[in-house]
């Protein structure tokens, strides 16, 4: 077996984490791969590889987080229960782990109808939940779903995704809680534009005590336009961009709504940092990979910390910091 | 399949299709989902919403339909018992069952099977 995941070293000792989204590729050459995840190397912690985003074909993600590890950057494989039954998520859950794949984001996957093959049958045989709980016992049981027993199981560190903006608002917190029984032992957050409703919602975790038992990281997104916003808040599902951010970028001059964008996560950042129980960021910024470094720097993340000596081998100390983070897992 | 079952299905499959919408999974969870049938949903979610409902509480597949979601929440606060059944963890669906008489399997345990490799706990 290689290395543990850096990241949930990095969690378990309590830092505050910096993740990023890579944009998908449809080049069947590496090198696209890698010359947009280079730009974030040093800026953030691990780089999330996305599962046809929005629907939309792309390189496969089990693809990309291997070019990743292949140039020695820590990738996070986003997998959704769209595309694939049973079978083919555990074979590619063992196979992202053979070829060095540690951390996991596992989801439900926006619907076809949101992308470029509406006409495509939609999988589902399970949903997000049962795969968490599956990657769990593939990790901790060492066996597949039916029972058969693994001949040497994966060590993953399992993340999962919570929308705090969409209905049933009150279920949202009590979801989260279901899929840290599942087996989560992070979660990603849907984009955070809306700070007030991010805080209620952190506030009902807070009451169910889930702070403590997983590290709870806000995505964070980088507007680049004030068409590009507009576009987010009405066409995306599942996302909450409040009007008086659209405005603000449509009364900014089109040379510098890009530098109000980043100027935005910037702020997003600081408001959410200030929340109890947040482990950490993660930055996105479509095809703009170059914003996300800006933004990190800018917003006081960098240098990103490296690992103790005996984290980068597995050992973890009990968390540093105290109060929030230092989950149990 | 048997007379009995036939039987069973002839009043079991237009009842709860009348007052549920119910897609026949044979491994009813109403009770879990606040009578809200989660089979509707076009992800067929077992365990909570997805990411994609709308701010009104429609869903993202299809914008004239209330969530199942957000009606098995709501649906879940009225019921005098199993309340907290909204919080188990669900196990997968055996498709095997899809078109079978969820009663009959009730009586049978058969609806309770999970795979072997399954050990959720799915107390709250």
């Amino acid at each position: 077996m290689t290395s543990p995941s850096r990241l949930a070293g990095l969690l378990r000792e309590g830092r505050f984490v910096v993740t990023a989204e890579l944009s998908s590729s449809n080049s069947a050459d590496p090198e696209a791969t890698w010359r947009r995840a280079d730009v974030l190397r040093g800026s953030v912690d691990a780089i999330n590889c996305t599962d046809n985003t929005g629907a939309h074909v792309h390189m496969s993600s089990l693809a990309a987080a291997h070019l990743l590890v292949e140039k020695g950057l820590e990738p996070i494989m986003q997998l959704t229960v769209r595309d694939r039954n049973r079978l083919a998520l555990q074979a590619d859950l063992l196979g992202a782990a053979a070829l060095g794949v540690r951390n996991l984001v596992l989801m439900s996957g926006d619907d076809v109808t949101a992308g470029d093959h509406p006409e495509a049958r939609r999988i589902y045989d399970i949903d997000s939940m049962q795969l968490l709980e599956v990657a769990a016992a593939m990790r901790d049981r060492g066996t597949y779903l039916s029972g058969r027993k693994l001949e040497q199981a994966p060590s993953f560190f399992i993340g999962a995704v919570e929308n705090p903006f969409a209905p049933p608002l009150e279920f949202r917190p009590l979801r989260l809680q279901k899929k840290v029984r599942a087996g989560a032992d992070f979660i990603q957050t849907q984009l955070v534009f809306d700070v007030p409703v991010f805080k209620r919602f952190m506030d009902m975790v807070g009451e169910l005590d889930l702070q403590r038992k997983v590290f709870i990281i806000p995505s964070i997104g980088i507007p680049r336009s004030a068409g590009g916003a507009r576009f987010m808040q009405q066409k995306v599902p599942g996302l909450h961009v409040p009007e008086s951010l659209v405005n603000r970028l449509e009364r900014t001059a089109p040379a510098r709504q890009a530098e109000e964008g980043i100027q935005i996560a910037v702020e997003l950042i600081t408001a959410v940092r200030e929340i109890p129980g947040i482990a950490g960021v993660h930055l996105i910024g479509i095809k703009w990979e170059e914003g996300v470094v800006q933004v990190a720097e800018r917003a006081g993340l960098l240098p990103r910390p490296t690992l103790s000596p005996l984290a980068a081998i597995g050992i973890v100390p009990s968390p540093a910091g105290g109060g929030q983070g230092g989950g149990v897992r | 399949m048997s007379v009995t079952e036939r039987l069973v299905l002839a009043v079991e499959k237009p009842l709860k299709e009348a007052i549920w919408g119910c897609r026949m999974c044979g491994q009813c969870i109403l009770h879990s989902t606040g009578l809200s049938c989660p089979m509707r949903c076009p992800k067929s979610l077992r365990n909570g919403p997805c990411g994609g409902v709308r701010a009104n509480g429609n869903c993202e597949v299809d914008p004239d339909m209330r969530c199942v979601w957000v009606e098995a929440w709501e649906g879940s606060r009225r019921l005098p018992l199993w309340r907290d059944h909204i919080e188990q963890v669900q196990k997968p669906v055996d498709w095997q069952l899809e078109g079978t008489s969820s009663w009959i399997n009730l009586l049978r345990g058969k609806d309770r099977m999970a795979p072997k490799g399954w050990e959720a706990n799915d107390q709250p």
